[in-house]
């Protein structure tokens, strides 16, 4: 047994290079002063700093920022949106439905599930590039091991708007040309041109434009994490300023009973 | 209804409306039983959970193990991970929803928490009465894709911090062998010594709760939401004591952390602190 050891050295004493808020004079952050340092930093710089302890170039922000903004949608019937505009007809609280929001979105048909398989997609695939081999053929694999690609193909639709917004800014960027980031066309050229007709979507294009970043899968995990968030506050809104219960009441019979037919408890 | 609108589809609930107002329920019905005509009196809060999990009515020995269960996991006390997290929305005067976010959030893990009971119980569907298969997948963990779970870091339904299996799992895993009527928990207690010498770490709690959802007869993902919904009461309960007593009467670690890399203190100009200063 290993025994409490690993708690007994950590009782009361927690040693971290992360940072710690010296009460009334100053935070220190990843080494720096963050109202010194750090204090002409935008709030996305910030964020990936924090994650990764990186600065990042002025270019590569703009990339960043355009993942976030280009995914947040004011679109109340998507399932992480939806929540929080039911949190703004239910008269609940901005916090409450914004975290409940943020939490959906670690979903598995969309958001970071996808997400995170995205990138790790494209680790996997130039390591086993690097061994000698072919990209069909891991598409093949992958395909036949888990049915999905990462990053490839859509839920409701096949193309995804948000794409040649992207392209546009990464060329004007120069960050068109990073290795994963054309390793995600090639990709998309080959599932085109096979039998399976999946586009990439933006998750695709962003995980390899975070990789060319230097991303690792548990950064980008995190990076991503608020990436839907900027959508949801209208929808809370929109909810909250109308009549309370109002936004797409369901009525008895929209509820399909298809379980046991009615039956006595006694 | 026309045919056109789109439907929830359901084998749990079933309504009918009021004549006044199609959007208030004259009848509400749980897997065709009148939830408030017949169940409400007669049915107890254990026989309602697994008719809502499960669309049939339990055994009376399956409600004795689930009640019981529920009472061993009701409060896994203010030093778990979850209890303190639903415990810090309470000093800090948070929202009594944070309190219990915050306890799902952090109880959701793999260290004690409810993805840790799912993946017991998914050794318990491969395993089952079988001991060389568990000594197998507890030395040889499967590997699993990455994914937004990061792979477990212990056996799971073990405390990887543990010198020995404690009293209260111990005294939990008896009580609810004799109430079983299924095979895993009597199985468990018979051979908890020797998974536990494979394992080097002694039987959790989580442990105890896989083999206990698995003797009532639900899956994994059915255990998973009954575990992080069983452990809410005591972080419910916590965290308003704690909203009572205040931040100040609450560990803060004042003296607790080491920054190693502390840059030390910053100099600002005498003008450059002065509001509205030239």
């Amino acid at each position: 047994m290993n025994g409490p050891s690993k708690l007994l050295e950590t009782e009361d004493n927690w040693t971290t290079k992360m940072g710690a808020w010296f009460a009334g004079e100053r935070v220190v952050f990843r080494g720096q002063d963050l109202h010194v340092d750090l204090k002409d930093m935008s709030w996305m710089e910030l964020y990936v700093y924090s994650i990764t302890g990186r600065r990042f170039t002025e270019n590569q922000l703009k990339v960043l920022n355009a993942i976030w903004t280009s995914t947040s949608y004011p679109e109340p019937r998507l399932w992480n949106n939806r929540v929080t505009a039911l949190a703004g007809t239910a008269r609940s609280t901005p916090t409450l439905a914004l975290s409940a929001g943020m939490a959906l979105s670690e979903a598995t048909i969309y958001g970071h599930r996808p997400n995170v398989h995205a990138i790790d997609f494209l680790f996997r695939a130039r390591e086993a590039i690097g061994q000698g081999a072919e990209l069909l053929d891991l598409i093949k694999s992958e395909l036949r091991e888990r049915r999905v690609i990462g990053g490839y193909g859509r839920p409701l639709f096949r193309s995804d708007e948000r794409i040649p917004h992207m392209v546009k800014l990464i060329k004007e960027m120069g960050m068109d040309k990073g290795y994963f980031t054309s390793l995600a066309f090639d990709i998309e050229k080959i599932l085109l041109e096979g039998r399976w007709r999946f586009q990439m979507n933006i998750t695709g294009l962003d995980a390899a434009l975070a990789a060319d970043m230097g991303f690792s899968v548990r950064e980008y995990h995190l990076f991503v994490t608020p990436a839907f968030i900027a959508g949801m506050p209208p929808c809370f809104q929109d909810t909250n300023e109308k009549t309370e219960g109002t936004f797409f009441p369901l009525r008895c019979d929209r509820i399909q009973y298809e379980g046991l037919k009615q039956r006595n408890w006694k | 209804m026309s045919s056109d609108k789109e439907v929830i589809r359901t084998r749990i609930w079933e309504e009918t409306p009021e004549q006044d107002n199609p959007f208030a329920a004259l009848a509400c019905y749980c897997s065709g039983y009148d939830v408030y005509g017949e169940i409400l009196g007669n049915a107890s809060w254990f026989e309602y959970l697994y008719l809502l999990f499960k669309q049939q009515r339990p055994t009376p020995e399956q409600v004795s193990l689930l009640e019981t269960l529920a009472v061993a996991l009701a409060n896994p006390g203010p030093r778990d991970h979850s209890v303190r997290a639903a415990m810090n929305a309470g000093v800090g005067g948070s929202t009594h929803a944070a309190s219990l976010i915050a306890a799902l959030a952090i109880g959701a893990g793999q260290n004690g928490g409810a993805h840790e009971v799912a993946i017991c119980m998914e050794y318990w569907q491969k395993c089952g009465q079988d001991l060389d298969e568990w000594k197998n997948i507890l030395l040889n963990q499967p590997e699993i894709n990455i994914d937004i779970w990061c792979p477990m870091e212990h056996p799971p339904g073990f405390d990887p911090h543990g010198s020995s299996c404690s009293q209260p799992v111990r005294q939990t895993l008896t009580k609810l062998a004799q109430l079983s009527t299924g095979v895993a928990l009597p199985w468990l207690e018979t051979n908890r010594i020797e998974l536990e010498a494979v394992s080097k770490t002694p039987l959790a709690f989580t442990g105890v709760a896989a083999a206990a959802l698995i003797d009532v007869g639900f899956d994994p993902k059915q255990g998973e939401m009954l575990f992080l919904l069983l452990r809410l009461p005591g972080a419910a309960a916590h965290a308003l004591e704690q909203e009572e007593l205040g931040w100040r009467n609450y560990p803060f670690f004042g003296d607790g952390l080491t920054l190693e890399n502390d840059p030390g203190p910053k100099t600002i100009r005498q003008d450059e602190k002065t509001a509205g200063a030239k």
